[in-house]
């Protein structure tokens, strides 16, 4: 019993969930998966709008397991954990945005015409 | 007085505000390498147009073989978390068996992508061949590094419970294991997305 | 890749260096090793100097080590100064200087290497780990097993860079080794490796420390003590210990890139086949900005403390300074393209990073106010730490104006790696960080060796290190506005610039003085400790928990956990008149992580991963570092001999040895 206890504060997430929580989570992990993997190689949409797609896809598979799996969310004031994440996410925008933007930049601005025209020919497909 | 005794005589509550620190310490760690992982993805979005006249990966990846891959893990992680709750309700046997069960399934996932590896780096698709590949091999490989290193602990974590049971080391383990479990399949659903899905798409 | 036999490229003629300075430092480091090894072997202090340091867990002791290493450390990088100094003022027209190009070179790269990471780095986390359990009223750290490993990795990361003195050579690329002339082909030898490897190994311990302290400070601070009564250092140590978290993973991956296209050949950065320099230099700065930010705070918090306590008044704003931090924190995430403005992004790019970079002035120059605002109408005591308060006062607002400055990007583009550049950032280093991290010191040595130092002869140091700053670096503002840039060995006589090199280099000569003077009086002090015995813990009237114990500190910390109520609990305690604690106080046995080798272990072994990279013994690294996880799988099978008991009975008599404040 009273490793039962140890444990409820081991992990405050995991003293609460239930089967249930890994199966749904499993479920639809498999579906979204599948769904994405389907509208790529059926090519469902045109490029631009499939990719924004397939984004949002990755991103509620994200969020489901985050709350099924890691119980995030779950666990008692202070949400210590939570607050961590959402500082990681921000700190992660910033830099994975802030790169892209920066180095799509620099990278049209700092070819010169014969480099450009070189790698644009040499692009594989 | 001896340690043991010590202890007993100390509030149960050190010892459980030290696996909570234990828990909390482990969820930061994994944040940071979260950030480890996005600045491997940047890299790899700036680069991955950079074939040099070489394959792209709309010429390279086979989507049923990754799509099985991703299977794999993604399985992987519900045994682990089915092997969590085992631990949770004391259960010594399921443990063992559902934590074997997510050992397998993982190897099957990094023997997949090892042979992936292999057949693209002697194919003339290596990781020297070009920015968009070497961005291509270190963002996926250093992922399967992670796996890796996960297997080695659960390998010692399975041999640990057979040996002493589920003591409370041992569940402290457990659970931060579970938690880099889940960590790995959810850095691949980004991985599937971005690298694979995307990289299929751009035609 | 291949693997060249059992020593890689390791030849005889990597073995001992041919240019003289170099020679006669690796003689000199030969010789203080050898005189070390002697004198502990004539006190016989082994078996001591296993058990008391090299196996410890006590953050106290480690802090100790840190700064120790950091203060070696700073000697080494200092005489890289005078040598660079040298070179730059008598290096004119024909005349051909004191080192050779190529050692220059190095010698700039190695300065700037060892005076951020293991200078700058090493005295800021030595700080922390004496002073931050004492001020939370904690007996540990979180993890005090990975505390020490931490300290071990920084250690070998230092013998590593050291090592490239003596077995091979070091970079020449700069702090920063830029592609292309990192890559392979540009650096073939082992300099850039050597760089990376160093600096990969103490990142990674500065990683795991980052993680140790959050964690500590979130989750042990003594009963009462909620975030807003916590004193202001640990605050700023906190939000230091943020970005690193958030920022050394990036610096991990842009070293593994780098290496990767030198050790194998991939093309991350290279000049074709797809490689981008670029993103090399956005990633190393995107790492680089907080960096500098990890450095300062910390010292914003000593000041923090130092004004507080010798201005005998409460600190001004609380509540302003713990958000300036926290603004601080943030925005130090959004300014980096400012280091970077010149390389060719368009004007929507750099403008909104200008912006950026102003904008984050804003919570500097609040707090700088509120420390003026604490000093007034405040009883002022001009102690030494003091010295160096007004120092930075003036000193870092300039260099901040300068900054604001640099940070219009057309200004950046007359400015960007001129001799301005780099006074400014020496300015914000020297006068901030180095400042503050001495303050500190001074101000918290006392409570861990027991014994106070020499204030008069610091405050002599402080005045060598003032006016050597302002004549070593005001005359580098002029030369960059002259156009002189940064790194050059050599110049012609028309320029008119030796003059201001001359100056510069009587300024570094002042500030070697203020060095001198530091170190003898440490040696004084340790001679006089008896007569300059701490005897109450509290020997400048402090404010926060870590006077409330004896000098020095006991193992445990505090005998008895302490209960807190508000801010500045032990001033208030000491106002009402119940610092001393209740005489019928009920001590209990205290359990305390017991030593353990594991840390120093794997140091070295990740000194020899390093080295065997670097040198291409391939064939070694994975033994290494199966010997890591071997070392770890063994340590982490918690045994009754991984803590030790300090009883009731030992904790009283300790407790009654030592005076504290307030007790009769």
């Amino acid at each position: 019993m009273s490793q039962h206890a140890g444990t409820e504060r081991l992990d405050s997430g995991l003293a609460h969930a239930g089967v249930r929580s890994y199966v749904s989570g499993f479920a639809i992990s498999i579906l979204l998966t599948i769904a994405a993997y389907l509208m790529v190689t059926d090519q469902v949409l045109p490029t631009g709008p499939l990719i924004a797609v397939i984004l949002v896809v990755a991103l509620a598979q994200f969020g489901t397991q985050l709350y099924c799996f890691l119980h995030l969310g779950t666990e008692s004031r202070p949400r210590w954990k939570l607050l961590m994440f959402v500082a990681m996410v921000i700190i992660v925008l910033i830099l994975v945005l802030g790169s892209l933007w920066i180095m799509r930049n620099l990278d049209s601005r700092m070819t010169i015409p014969q480099q450009e025209q070189y790698m644009n020919s040499q692009q594989g497909i | 007085m001896s340690v043991q005794a010590a202890r007993a005589v100390q509030d149960l509550d050190h010892e459980v505000e030290a696996d909570d620190r234990a828990v909390f310490g482990f969820w930061v760690y994994l944040m940071t390498d979260c950030v480890l992982f996005a600045s491997l993805f940047a890299t790899y979005a700036v680069l991955h147009k950079n074939t040099a006249g070489g394959p792209s990966g709309h010429q390279l990846f086979d989507m049923p073989y990754v799509l099985v891959e991703t299977m794999a893990l993604l399985t992987s992680s519900f045994t682990c978390g089915l092997g969590m709750l085992a631990a949770r309700d004391g259960r010594k046997n399921a443990v063992v068996a559902w934590f074997t069960a997510t050992f397998a399934l993982g190897v099957t996932f990094l023997t997949l992508e090892l042979a992936e590896f292999h057949h693209l780096a002697t194919t003339g698709a290596g990781w020297s061949r070009s920015g968009f590949l070497s961005a291509y091999f270190t963002l996926v490989g250093t992922h399967g590094a992670h796996i890796t290193i996960g297997l080695i602990w659960m390998v010692v974590m399975i041999s640990r419970v057979l040996g002493s049971g589920l003591t409370r080391g041992n569940i402290r383990r457990l659970t931060l294991l579970g938690i880099f479990w889940h960590f790995l399949d959810l850095v691949w659903i980004f991985i599937f997305t971005i690298v694979y899905l995307m990289g299929t798409a751009r035609v | 890749m291949t693997v060249a036999g059992i020593f890689g490229r390791l030849t005889w003629s990597n073995l001992f260096p041919s240019v003289l300075v170099t020679q006669a430092a690796v003689v000199s480091i030969g010789l203080g090793l050898v005189a070390a090894v002697a004198l502990v072997t004539y006190l016989r202090r082994w078996r001591w100097l296993w058990k008391e340091w090299l196996t410890t867990v006590d953050p106290k002791r480690i802090g100790v080590m840190y700064i120790i290493v950091a203060v070696l450390m700073l000697v080494r990088g200092g005489v890289d100064v005078v040598l660079m100094r040298a070179q730059q003022a008598t290096s004119v027209g024909a005349a051909a200087g004191v080192v050779p190009t190529s050692t220059f070179q190095q010698l700039f790269s190695a300065h700037g290497t060892i005076m951020i990471f293991f200078v700058a780095m090493g005295l800021m986390f030595g700080i922390i780990n004496l002073v931050v359990p004492l001020q939370i009223g904690a007996r540990d750290v979180a993890f005090p097993f990975l505390n020490a490993t931490s300290f071990w990795l920084f250690c070998a990361g230092m013998v590593l860079i050291n090592a490239s003195l003596g077995v091979g050579e070091f970079s020449a690329a700069g702090w920063l080794a830029y592609p292309p002339l990192s890559e392979l082909r540009y650096s073939p030898g082992v300099g850039v490796d050597y760089w990376i490897w160093s600096l990969q190994i103490a990142g990674i311990g500065s990683l795991l420390s980052g993680i140790n302290f959050f964690v500590t400070i979130l989750r042990m601070r003594c009963r009462g003590m909620t975030l807003m009564r916590m004193p202001l250092f640990s605050w700023s140590v906190l939000c230091s210990m943020f970005l690193v978290m958030f920022a050394f993973p990036v610096l991990t991956v842009t070293l593994s890139l780098l290496f990767l296209d030198r050790a194998v050949g991939t093309h991350f950065f290279t000049a074709g086949a797809g490689g981008d320099m670029m993103m090399y230099v956005n990633l190393i700065w995107a790492w680089g900005h907080p960096e500098v930010y990890i450095l300062v705070l910390p010292a914003f918090g000593i000041f923090s403390e130092v004004v507080a306590t010798y201005s005998r008044k409460p600190l001004f704003g609380y509540v302003s300074m713990v958000l300036a931090l926290a603004a601080i924190t943030l925005l130090s995430f959004t300014v980096w393209v400012h280091h970077f403005f010149t390389m060719g992004a368009g004007a929507d790019v750099n403008a909104f990073f200008g912006i950026m970079t102003m904008v984050i002035a804003i919570p500097t120059g609040v707090k700088i106010f509120n420390w003026l605002a604490t000093m007034y109408r405040g009883r002022i005591h001009f102690s030494a730490p003091m010295y160096f308060f007004m120092g930075f006062v003036f000193l870092f607002t300039m260099g901040g104006v300068a900054g604001v400055m640099l940070a219009v990007p057309a200004i950046d583009y007359q400015l960007h790696n001129s001799l301005f550049l780099v006074a400014h950032f020496h300015t914000m280093i020297v006068s901030g960080v180095l400042f503050g991290d001495f303050a500190g010191l001074i101000y918290w040595l006392p409570k861990v060796i027991g014994f106070k130092m020499d204030d008069r002869l610091l405050k002599y140091s402080a005045w060598c290190w003032i006016v050597g700053f302002v004549l070593a670096f005001g005359p580098l503002y002029l030369l960059g506005f002259m156009g002189a840039t940064r790194r050059t060995s050599h110049y012609a006589s028309d320029t008119g610039w030796q003059p201001l090199f001359v100056v510069a280099g009587l300024g570094v000569a002042i500030i070697a003085v203020g060095v001198a003077i530091m170190l003898l009086q440490l040696l004084l002090s340790v001679q006089r400790r008896k007569q300059n015995r701490d005897t109450t813990g509290d020997p400048w009237n402090g404010r926060t928990l870590e006077w409330s114990i004896p000098s020095p500190v006991p193992v445990y910390n505090f005998a008895v956990l302490p209960v807190v109520e508000g801010r500045d609990a032990f001033w208030a305690a000491k106002q009402r008149g119940d610092a001393s604690g209740a005489a019928a106080v009920r001590y209990e046995d205290i359990l305390l992580p017991a030593n353990t080798p594991a840390g120093l272990a794997i140091g070295m072994l990740a000194f020899v991963v390093g080295f065997t990279l670097i040198w291409q013994m391939y064939w070694a690294t994975p033994l290494a570092i199966l010997a890591i996880i071997v070392v770890l799988a063994i340590r982490t099978t918690a045994t009754d001999d991984s803590e030790r008991v300090i009883t009731a009975a030992e904790v009283e008599g300790i407790e009654r040895s030592r005076a504290r404040a307030g007790l009769a």
